[in-house]
């Protein structure tokens, strides 16, 4: 047993409605009872989807159980089918109907139903919710592909080259938009884009997978077994590099026209990124070695990484993710930061590393959101689990040259302007520029009160404690002199906690028992910045 | 189906009504029993709810009202996992251990719910055991009780009454000799409940207790000589469990709107013999600032047609307000469980040729509903954007829930709630 608080994941069917909510004339029939309907809202509310998720539920209730709750899913089943006259059916069970072992795949076979009817094995208690979506797919793209013919040898001579986009869903963080990036970017190439799965796609559009050249992988998480075993059924390659950021979208291009065997030229001419000039102007040099700790699923997080480093000269001081399955791909990206990977989805131990680490920016999930609030760090979002904020009204890809512009903006928003943190160490009694002021165009000195209220023990923000005299010594722990205390509060809050923790670990290494303004700039000078 | 309905008191012993009631089974948009952690966590203060189940269960919490604004909730999810059903854990053991690493974590806990969930019911985890077993080590610094929210049992506020009912048993105890006192049963905003111990208090009830208390070791003492009053209408067992102590309930309507809240207190008050005067003279501004508040927001609703999908068994109540007092039409009002007894009441006030329904098949509904084309649709979020976009207008019932609608001073806010969404429509040029 496991205690929890906040999930990253939800359980592997949620996973198999993002897949199924994706798609178009698919059905997913889900022995379940009626709470877990809540999932609808999911789409309906977060994503602001104008139609409800195609899933019936069959809702069996206590009292059914010691009756026929097979027989209320066969009903369930054939119903759904009468009313949704879909081209195929998903058939599983949730958490509760796992347990009681109705074998909704098997049941489903001897419905006679005149489309297929897919079984999904999704075992609630050790999987979750990225697994069930890959799984799903999985499954989709075996039941239904498989039966293609494969590819008239001559006929590829005669068009464009062709690839299938894989691995958007329902429920992504921003896969409308970055298909729509993607797709413009290949055509650049004089690639098509043959199908788009599992979003927008029916059944019939996954029964043609095997007609494209080559598969590009979008999100790993969701595509990669189904790319696997298409390249093992119809020896179509698949792309390994994830267009986020300048320097991937160029490696994209390249990996992409070597498969299709087209020029790179003229795409990577005409590549539209504001991202290097911005970065490049000298306004930007205060993002220099910016820390930055970043959370996520695996592929946005290891991304996020790079385009950190590369693009923005942030320095990563710490990399994680909750995607257990693609733990070793955040391992390897760990090494070339020379950071601890942190591999979890207890929000908690993150919540704890970013207290120790005491980063300047935060990339990650809306979970790192939520702390970053509490500890009073900026952040940007780059991964799921998603909120109703992750569907912007415009267009905001992550992907591609234009996924690129998107990243400059969202990840320098929440930082304080470089001219703006000059002004606060110069100024730091002034009225408008003092130590607690919150970036000026985040508006408001709402922040101040903001982690007063809810910031955990270990760092409170010392409006809490100045008053007071300095505290008594702890066991040998050094006390700050009361001079020491009035000049640590004038370095701004966004290091301020660093400052303190590092100059107590100073005087602690030298056995100092006071900690005097010397002190303070005695450590400033010992561990650099 | 006709189902005869006897008002218990006022109306009348000889009156009854034929409802024509649709009985449905099939599939559901319902929220289970665990969704109600959400408003009772913020109401008893110091208590913990540990719900045991899946991550679907703590998907759930997360999901179903963006609970994530606080900083830490007092509820959380032990998760049950594969090596706890292959029975390679003793998930006993499991239990205590999670649980001794919560209250570790949360020193300020004096109350822990150990909230059961459809896996939970399912595989026969014995919490009400484990609640017995662990307040014994906890004890006296907090109390673990237990009861159901599963999804196969409870629907939505059904969730509250479970918890209730748990409750009941640990409240302190009264005897014959103790003088009558009111127990208003049933979550309240604060706000609510201080305003119905004025109005009690200026009537000369000053003995007024509320279940759930706001903290722990505040709860109400019960005895044969407690009066009971329902603030909330699906208290099935909690209301079973007060009469096994002796407790009476009083029947009254519910207090939604100028009439249900006067023939609420009124209820209370005959049975605390207070005179009818005073009671007017008590109840006469409350009346007059309802009215007047009502008579704006009562224009936009006026002859406008309803449709309520089954949800906190708010429904009924609802319903008559929204006729009596506002002057919607009925088209359907579906509720998962109709109390007939504790809605006695409620039913004597609606229109007889209301139609009514009782329980859920989705799809069927949701034909009658496109089918009747109303003017408002009162809905889970589940179905509310996909009506909307239908170019219906919908009122999301679970903001029925958390927001402060009983009482006179919340009549006017209740009706806004359902006017709102069509004064957007109206306004929207886009």
């Amino acid at each position: 047993m496991q205690l929890t608080v906040w999930t990253y994941e939800g359980p592997p069917h949620v996973g198999a409605m993002r897949v199924a909510t994706g798609m178009e004339r698919l059905h997913y029939v889900l022995h379940a009872p009626q709470g877990d309907t809540y999932a609808d809202l999911l789409f309906t509310m977060i994503e602001r989807r104008n139609q409800r998720p195609p899933v019936t539920y069959t809702t069996f209730q206590a009292r059914d159980l010691g009756q026929d709750t097979a027989e209320l899913f066969r009903h369930t089943a054939i119903e759904a089918y009468e009313r949704f006259k879909p081209q195929a059916l998903l058939v599983g069970s949730s958490c509760t109907a796992e347990l009681i072992q109705d074998d909704p795949g098997g049941l489903s076979q001897t419905l006679g139903l005149p489309v297929p009817a897919i079984p999904l094995e999704l075992p609630s208690y050790s999987r979750k919710e990225n697994w069930g979506a890959s799984e799903t797919f999985y499954q989709l793209v075996r039941s239904l592909a498989g039966n293609a013919e494969a590819r008239p040898a001559d006929e590829a001579a005669s068009r464009r080259p062709r690839c299938n986009l894989l691995g958007p869903t329902a429920l992504g963080f921003r896969h409308r938009d970055d298909i729509q990036e993607i797709t413009q970017l290949l055509d650049s190439l004089g690639i098509d884009v043959h199908v788009t799965a599992p979003m927008g796609s029916t059944p019939a559009d996954i029964a043609r997978l095997g007609e494209a050249d080559f598969n590009v992988v979008l999100y790993p998480e969701i595509a990669q077994t189904a790319a696997k075993w298409l390249e093992r059924t119809f020896k179509q390659p698949y792309t390994r590099v994830i267009p986020i950021g300048v320097g991937a979208t160029r490696e994209f291009i390249q990996e992409v026209a070597g498969i299709a065997q087209v020029d790179p030229g003229p795409a990577l001419e005409n590549a539209q990124s504001r991202l290097p000039w911005y970065s490049r102007s000298v306004d930007s040099n205060y993002l220099t070695g910016k820390r930055v700790f970043i959370f996520g699923d695996a592929t946005h997080a290891v991304a996020a990484a790079r385009v950190a480093t590369e693009e923005f000269g942030f320095k990563v001081v710490g990399l994680g993710t909750y995607s257990r399955e693609f733990a070793r791909e955040v391992r390897e990206a760990a090494k070339l930061y020379d950071v601890t990977p942190l591999i979890t989805d207890d929000y908690l131990e993150v919540e704890a590393q970013v207290a120790e680490l005491q980063p300047e920016l935060v990339l990650g999930t809306q979970m790192e959101r939520h702390i970053s609030k509490r500890l009073g760090v900026g952040c940007a979002v780059i991964s799921a689990p998603v909120h109703v904020q992750d569907f912007p009204a415009r267009y905001a890809p992550q992907m591609g040259f234009g996924g690129a512009n998107v990243l400059f903006d969202t990840w320098v928003h929440p930082l304080m302007m470089g001219l703006e943190e000059h002004l606060l160490g110069m100024f730091r009694e002034d009225f408008e520029f003092h130590a607690e002021a919150a970036p000026s165009h985040l508006g408001g000195t709402g922040t101040t009160e903001r982690r007063v209220a809810a910031a955990p023990a270990e760092v409170q923000p010392e409006a809490v404690t100045t008053d007071a005299a300095p505290e008594p010594a702890q066991d040998g722990e050094p006390v700050w002199s009361a001079d020491a205390e009035k000049e640590l509060r004038k370095i701004p809050f966004f290091v301020r906690g660093k400052a303190r923790r590092n100059t107590e670990r100073f005087a602690k290494e030298k056995g100092l028992h006071e900690i005097s303004i010397d002190t303070l700039y005695d450590a400033k000078a010992h561990f650099g910045r | 189906m006709t189902v005869p309905v006897q008002p218990s008191s006022s109306a009348g012993p000889e009156q009854t009504v034929d409802f024509n009631i649709i009985r449905e089974r099939g599939p559901h948009a319902v929220f289970c029993g665990l969704t109600s952690i959400i408003w009772l966590h913020r109401k008893i203060q110091d208590a913990f709810f540990l719900v045991v189940g899946s991550r679907t269960c703590a998907h759930l919490m997360q999901s179903a009202a963006g609970v994530m604004i606080f900083a830490e909730p007092r509820f959380g999810t032990a998760l049950i996992e594969e090596r706890d059903l292959a029975g390679l854990a003793d998930a006993n053991e499991e239990l205590d251990r999670v649980v001794a690493r919560l209250l570790e974590r949360r020193p300020d806990i004096r109350m822990l719910f150990l909230v059961g969930s459809c896996p939970s019911e399912v595989i026969k985890l014995d919490l009400e055991r484990a609640a017995s077993r662990l307040s014994q080590q906890h004890m006296p610094q907090v109390r673990v009780l237990n009861y159901t929210g599963s999804g196969i049992e409870t629907t939505f506020t059904q969730g509250e009454d479970t918890c209730l009912a748990a409750l009941v048993p640990e409240l302190p105890r009264e005897t014959d000799a103790d003088p009558a006192s009111l127990l208003v049963v049933g979550s309240l905003a604060d706000i609510v409940e201080d305003q119905f111990t004025r109005l009690f208090a200026e009537m000369g009830i000053h003995d007024v207790r509320y279940l759930p208390a706001r903290r722990s070791d505040q709860l109400p003492a019960v005895g044969p000589n407690t009066r009971y009053i329902l603030a909330q209408p699906f208290l099935n067992e909690a209301a079973r469990a007060l009469e096994g102590l002796g407790a009476t309930r009083l029947s009254a309507p519910f207090p939604l709107g100028v009439e249900g809240t006067t023939g609420w207190l009124r209820a209370a008050a005959d049975a605390f013999g207070v005179d009818p005067a005073l009671f007017d003279k008590v109840t006469a501004p409350g009346i007059e600032r309802a009215r007047r508040g009502l008579s704006h927001i009562a224009e936009e609703l006026k002859g406008k047609r309803i449709f309520l999908f089954p949800d906190s068994q708010l429904e009924i109540p609802l319903a008559r307000f929204l006729h009596r007092e506002a002057g919607m039409e009925l088209v359907e009002v579906g509720t998962p469980y109709l109390h007939r007894q504790h809605l006695a009441e409620e039913l004597a006030m609606l229109p007889k040729d209301t139609c009514l329904s009782e329980g859920q098949h989705l799809d069927k509904q949701l034909d009658r509903c496109r089918e009747a084309h109303p003017d408002v649709v009162v809905c889970g979020l589940g179905l509310a954007n996909p009506l909307e976009a239908e170019g219906m207008t919908t009122k999301w019932s679970i903001e029925l829930v958390f927001t402060p609608i009983q009482g006179y001073d919340q009549a006017a806010d209740l009706a806004e709630l359902f006017a709102r969404p069509l004064m957007r429509r109206a306004k929207l040029r886009v």
